[in-house]
């Protein structure tokens, strides 16, 4: 694995928020080189600033200082356009609250990225219910989401964020809202997905559940990386964490 | 693993661009609406009220003036009856100017509601917009959608207020004139008229959403996505 090359990387990265007069500090200088074909845990206590990191690696929020690379192309160089393109193409969203177009159904949902990425109806509908069907949906395609389970909606976010063959996928807290078993069903399905498909993943969570199937787990506190552990090293932590 | 990753990103520069086909927005757009139907005929309420005053208003006086060009001086008589204020040496009837304030004061009305219920109507969907925006869209993408779904809206808005303006407006006519206002009406005119004010409400809806909707289409993913908790 040795020539595997880093997707994404971090180089510095701070962030403050002003409210009102008072600055926040949510990170305080990150750096984090994530290989190719990794998939990564990003742990922490609430409020570490896990969701803020996740925004700037998914270009979804500028950070204050500091740099985020993808394939080293620096995103803040990116024009409007090319930003748009990344989303897109480049990278697939999942989040905590799901955040399923509550207006479209499921299928819709699922080919909307691909028509934004230039495919045409026809094609988009046919991929669109092929991954429905690798998520375990294939039946409800027609349904609206208010009309699906949280863990069904999740599985739909998970196809959506796999529609383009992005070549990362991030997760924020992606079995936050979910129960034991389905946020198992989900996370084997993110691994499995990870594995096949040699997609990158980058989830943030609490759930110790999520470190069994990660490569690599950074943990994060207070706005700054605390250590990052390979699997191997991992199963002592784990056993840490789980009696505490 | 690097060199390959690296090579498609040149591939695909020629094609690094995001796309939403115009059928596409339409079908969006017209879904959107549907699904929101109760919210949209609110929004859409005031409009129908304002453009069929509009209408109301001209098609009267295309009837008036209908009977005016007639030449009989049984008509002149019943339209002064009618209230109309005809001078000895008129020979057409243009809207008072009393008449044109309340249209234009009728018309602003409607423009605030809709620019009040279209703000609360982004509000509610912002999440969706952050979404979209994560999934690539662009900010013309999201205002191009509230363009056409005001504009859908206003068109179907407009077009019934107006023709129901317009068919009161002739119902009026018939109840003070009995047939002789149908008989000289000048349908050219009315139509017309219709369409004047099909085409005014329409111009009202999409001048309602502009803001809102410019509003929409800048909001940051992150922002969008945040404002509702
Ligand atoms: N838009 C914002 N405005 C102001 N402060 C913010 C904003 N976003 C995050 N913060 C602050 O930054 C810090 C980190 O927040 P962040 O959401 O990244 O935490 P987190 O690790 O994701 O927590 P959780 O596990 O609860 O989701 C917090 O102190 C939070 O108050
Ligand atoms: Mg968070």
């Amino acid at each position: 694995m040795a020539d595997v090359g880093n997707i994404v990387r971090v180089s510095g990265v701070t962030k403050n928020f002003k409210l009102g007069k008072v600055e926040v500090q949510a990170l305080k200088g990150v750096d984090l080189e994530i290989p190719t074909g990794y998939y990564i845990s990003i742990m922490g206590p609430s409020g570490s600033g896990k969701s803020t990191l996740f925004n700037m690696i998914g270009g979804l929020d500028k950070p204050t200082t500091g740099k985020v690379f993808i394939d080293e192309v620096d995103i803040a160089q990116l024009d409007a356009y090319e930003l748009a393109w990344l989303r897109c193409r480049k990278i697939g969203y999942i989040f905590q609250t799901f955040n399923i177009i509550q207006v479209m159904t499921a299928l819709e949902n699922v080919t909307l990225p691909m028509i934004f990425g230039g495919m045409n109806n026809d094609e988009a509908v046919e991929k669109g219910m092929q991954l429905l069907d690798l998520v375990g949906l294939g039946e409800r395609f027609s349904h609206k989401p208010f009309e699906l389970s949280g863990g069904q909606q999740q599985r739909v976010a998970i196809a959506r964020a796999l529609a383009n063959d992005p070549a990362i996928i991030l997760a924020d807290e992606p079995t936050g809202n979910l129960d034991l078993k389905t946020g198992e069903e989900i996370i084997t399905l993110l691994k499995s997905l990870s594995k096949e498909r040699k997609v990158t993943v980058i989830s943030a969570t609490h759930d110790i559940k999520m470190l069994n199937v990660s490569d690599q787990v950074v943990w994060i506190r207070d706005g700054r990386i605390d250590k990052i552990e390979n699997r191997d090293e991992l199963k002592i932590s784990v056993g840490v964490v789980a009696t505490r | 693993m690097k060199n390959i990753t690296l090579s498609s990103i040149d591939a695909d520069k020629v094609a690094r661009l995001v796309v939403l086909p115009f059928a596409k927005s339409i079908e969006i757009a017209f879904k959107s609406i549907r699904v929101r139907f109760f919210r949209s005929m609110i929004t859409t309420m005031s409009l129908v009220l304002a453009v069929s005053f509009l209408s109301f208003i001209r098609v009267s006086n295309d009837v008036a003036n209908g009977l005016l060009a007639a030449g009989n001086p049984t008509y002149r008589q019943s339209l002064i009856n009618a209230g109309y204020d005809l001078q000895p040496e008129e020979t057409r009837i243009e809207s008072s100017p009393k008449q044109r304030w309340i249209v234009i004061l009728s018309l602003l009305v409607c423009v605030v509601g809709i620019v009040n219920a279209q703000l609360m109507a982004v509000t509610e969907r912002f999440r969706e917009i952050g979404t979209m925006k994560c999934l690539g869209a662009l900010d013309r993408f999201v205002l191009r959608l509230f363009l056409l779904e005001a504009g859908m809206q206003g068109l179907a808005g407009a077009g019934v207020g107006s023709l129901l303006g317009g068919v009161c407006a002739i119902l009026n006519g018939l109840a003070s004139f009995g047939m002789d206002a149908m008989g000289n009406l000048p349908f050219m005119d009315a139509w017309t008229s219709v369409l004047f004010a099909v085409v005014v409400g329409c111009v009202l809806s999409l001048l309602g959403v502009l803001y809102p909707a410019i509003l929409a289409a800048r909001m940051q993913p992150v922002e969008a996505m945040r404002a509702e908790h």
